[in-house]
This record gives structure tokens, sequence and C-alpha cells, in this order.
């Protein structure tokens, strides 16, 4: 029987309220959002924590997917055309909540179509059944909706945070690859007030992150550019299984031509710099085979794995030049199709 | 601490450690042993319960955490002392073999069939793919849970009238 050693607990009322009781219990004190991975290790004594403050509270302030579009970069020319306005899809609660007519109608009204810029905003203590069932990312980042459907299984989405899952920066998790892909920046909070670090800055190494002892993170920014698509790939031994290896791939084009390129890479070493030799070895070429085969090698080449029970070194080398011309060969057909191309897989958690 | 939780429609209020896992909480203190207690690792989903109107396992989640929250369990399937279709459907169709998953199973397809009320067989695998048969029964659980689905439509059909 596996039990946590003892603890204190407490709740959070406001992510204030959070900050102001890292800071009072010290490096004891740990944040609990799903669970899902503080849990398990609290279990195995890997972890102990002399105080657990619960955040599943906070939704309010921390569970959202919000679309900014770029004021400089209006969508289409319009009364509203250059205004800043906002698409938010409030995460639900429950399943009732989350068949709100209003999560539907903002995401199709006003969601952004590929090729939009602006930003997207998700608020860390939003869960994954959320991010994979949310139709605002899914169209401006089909990466999310192809990574989220292969993370753990249902009964794990429906507890597991995009926040406590960068937090826990476990070297084979997926959502730190997309973040990567998607050059995205994550709001740290702490009592000195917030920054903003790149995923570089965040992921510090396995299980460590920027995050200090008594700061949060709150919110993980996606900047989205015209002209670009990506996709996701993950290669498994079962359903739920962490990756042996798993790819993100982002595509920007313009006039026929690739302007910039994205891959992340999960389960072969520290991996958040987006590789950008290969956006330096594509950069102002058409998208070819040959090219897709060319990042792959670059991929293989900027990736550190090790032999352990998921596969041998050479393998996982292999699928990241493998993953990372079908992730790039699938973005480049979405980003060129102007996002009409359907998710590939397409089924269970899509609407 | 002390916490209260709706379990079945029921509160119950007791004083726990906040170490607790819901599994044993369901188990140890309030007496309901439908909730299986299998691998602690958030793995094999025997011990999946409803939070909140959601599947999750229970074994990696606090009772302090489930405190002012509803839980559903097995027990709280039946209704007037009738099966719910998903119980009739696992017997009618074999979905059961030593029975160790079975709680877990049921739980997770009604949830599924409350959203979905027609999923097709790739949709009831994936719904099902966070739960471990190790009599390996899969075959006979989806197609539990296809039966149910079409019981459901064949009664809702029967209530609202032919072309409804």
């Amino acid at each position: 029987m596996q039990v946590p050693a003892p603890f204190e607990y407490e709740r959070a009322t406001s992510v204030d309220h959070a900050i102001g009781l890292l800071e009072r219990l010290g490096t004891g004190a740990r944040l609990i959002a799903g669970g899902h991975s503080l849990l398990p290790m609290m279990k195995l004594r890997l972890v102990t924590v002399d105080y657990l403050i619960d955040i599943n509270d906070l939704r309010r302030e921390l569970a959202y997917i919000r679309f900014e579009p770029d004021p400089a970069r209006p969508r289409s020319a319009g009364p509203r055309a250059g205004r800043r306005q906002s698409v938010e899809s409030r995460t639900g609660r429950s399943a009732s909540d989350d068949e709100e007519p209003g999560r539907e109608d903002a995401a199709g009204a006003g969601g952004p179509m590929p090729g939009a810029s602006g930003v997207i905003r998700v608020g860390a203590l939003t869960r994954h059944r959320e991010l994979l069932e949310d139709e605002t990312l899914r169209r401006a980042c089909p990466i999310f909706h192809e990574a989220e459907r292969v993370i753990a299984d249902p009964l794990v989405r429906n507890r597991g945070t995009i926040g406590g899952a960068l937090c826990q920066a476990d070297p084979s998790e997926d959502l730190t690859a997309v973040c990567t892909t998607l050059d995205a920046s994550c709001v740290i909070r702490g009592p000195q007030g917030e920054r903003v670090v790149s995923m570089t800055e965040f992921y510090r190494g396995p299980y460590e992150t920027a995050v200090g002892p008594d700061e949060m993170l709150i919110e993980i920014r996606i900047p989205l550019r015209p002209g670009g698509s990506s996709a996701y790939e993950k290669v498994g031994r079962r359903a739920g299984d962490w990756a042996i290896v798993s790819c993100g791939a982002a595509v920007w084009l313009a006039d026929g031509v690739i302007t910039d390129v994205r891959v992340g890479l999960a389960a072969v070493g520290p991996n958040t710099t987006g590789i950008p030799a290969i956006a330096e070895a594509l950069r102002g070429r058409p998208p070819s085979e040959e090219l897709y085969a060319q990042a792959g090698a670059i991929a293989a080449e900027h990736c550190t794995p090790v032999t352990d029970q998921r596969g041998h070194a050479e393998y996982k080398r292999h699928l990241a030049a493998e993953l990372t011309r079908r992730t790039l060969r699938r973005a480049v057909a979405r980003a060129l199709a102007g996002g009409q191309e359907p998710l590939s897989g397409d089924g269970p958690g899509a609407p | 601490m002390w916490v209260t939780v709706t379990v079945n429609g029921e509160r119950f209020r007791r004083d726990v450690e906040p170490r607790l896992l819901l599994v044993h909480f369901l188990r140890d203190e309030l007496g309901l042993t439908g909730t299986h207690w299998g691998c602690d690792t958030s793995n094999c989903g025997a011990c999946a319960v409803w939070l909140d109107g959601e599947p999750v396992k229970s074994c990696t989640v606090l009772t302090v955490m489930a405190d002012g929250h509803e839980v559903r369990t097995v027990e709280g399937l039946e209704a007037d002392g009738e099966l719910d279709v998903v119980q009739g459907a696992f017997l009618a169709c074999h979905g059961v073999q030593c029975g160790f998953c079975t709680p877990g199973m049921l739980m997770t397809a009604r949830a599924l069939l409350d959203r979905n009320p027609d999923p097709s067989e790739e949709e009831i695998r994936e719904a099902i793919s966070g739960q471990v048969c190790r009599c390996t029964g899969y075959a006979s659980i989806v197609r539990a849970i296809r039966w149910a689905a079409a019981e459901q439509a064949r009664a809702r059909t029967a209530t609202d009238g032919v072309g409804q």
C-alpha cells in the first residue's frame, strides 16, 4: 500500500494567497493542482512535503484559454478591425459546464484561424481534457490537440493540468515539447511580481524549472504568427505510456517558401531551443521531402537519447529523425491548406 | 481534518488525515467496497469514480481535495433498485469475467454515454484506455458499451414515439 508521509493541507483562495502561503511556509510547502505527478511521487516517498497547498479552487483565476488578436494586424477589415478584442473560452468546471453554448460560440465566431496573429493565453490550471477539447486551440495550434490525445489517458486528463505538467518537468513529458515548438513563454508570479520567461529559461533540466520556491507558474503564452501550422507525433510502448520519443513541428510559410521552422522533441534529452539549425537549413526554400529528411537528420544530431527500458539510444535517434519528417510534412500541408486540411486521427475528444 | 463529501447523493462528514486517499476513504471509512483498489499508481483504473461528474482515479485524489465536492461510485449507478443500463449491458454481453475492473469500467462507460450517446468502437476504446482488464476481456466490454448505447436509444425511441 502506497501512502504519502503525513503533511498539512490548506486550500488557497486566490493566487496571491497561494504565493503568500508559499512565502510563509518555506521550502517544505508545495502546490498541488491535478496531483497526478506529485501524488505518485509522494506515495513513493520520492517527495516529502510539510504543507500541501491545494490550488484547485483557483479556476476562476487560472483556468482559461484566451485568444487575443494582434491589434496591429487585424484579421479582417471591418467595423471592429484594429480594435483589441479578446475571445475567451472559460474552461468548464464539469461536464455540464463544458456544454455552455457560449464556449463553442466564442471559438466559432471569433477564434483564430491559422494565419491569424496574436497570442493565446492559457491559464496554468487548465486541465488536459480542456486543452484537448478547446476549439480555439485546435484550430490555431493543431499540435496541442494531437499531443493531448496521447498524453496519459482520459481519466488522468480529467485531472492533470498544463501548469502541473510543465512544472513537473519530466524529461519525457509532452507539453514541454509542444510549448517549445510553439515558442511559448511562461508567466511566473511571486512575491516580487511577475516575470515572463522563454521555455529555455523555464526548463532547467529533469524535474527542475525556473519557478522558485515561493513562486508559481500562472500562464502560458503562445504567440501566433500568420502562415503557420503545426503537428505532433508520439511513439509509445502502449496506450497511456510515456513517450519513447515525441516530436512536434511548427512551420511558417510565405509565398510558397519556408520562413521559419521550430521542432520540439521529448524524451531524448533537454530540448527547448526549437533547434535553430533546422530553421537555418530550411528557411527561404520551398517545402520538399528532401528538406524534411534534412530536418530529420539535424534533429537526430541535436538530441541526446539514452538507452533505457523504453528503447535503445540509436532507435530513439532514428525516431527523432523520422518523427521530425512526418510532423514537418503534416504541418506544411496544413499551413498550405490554410487550416482546411482535417486533423489527422480525429475521433475521440474531437467535437 | 474534518471533511464533508457527498457520495451518491448522501453527505458524509468525517475526520480524516490529509494523506488519506479517496479510494481508501470510500472503502474503509464509508464501507463502499464496490470501488476497487488496484495498482495504486494511477495506471489500472480499477478505482475510477466520478468527481463532480467526471471519472477520475481515486487512488490519485486526496480525500481532503474532495471536501465539499460530489463523488459518485458504482453503488450510485442503480436507481430505485433497478440496475443502470450499462450494468445490464455488462451482464448481457459477458462484459464481466473476474469482475475486478468492472466497477471502474462501468463508471467510465456511464460517463461516456452521458457525453456521447452513440460512441463508435474507437471512441469506446479511447474512453476505457486508462483502465486495465487483466482477463483481457476488452472485446466483450466494448460490445457491452455498444449494447448499452443501442438499448438507451431504443428506450428513448419507445418513450419519445416513432420518428423523434
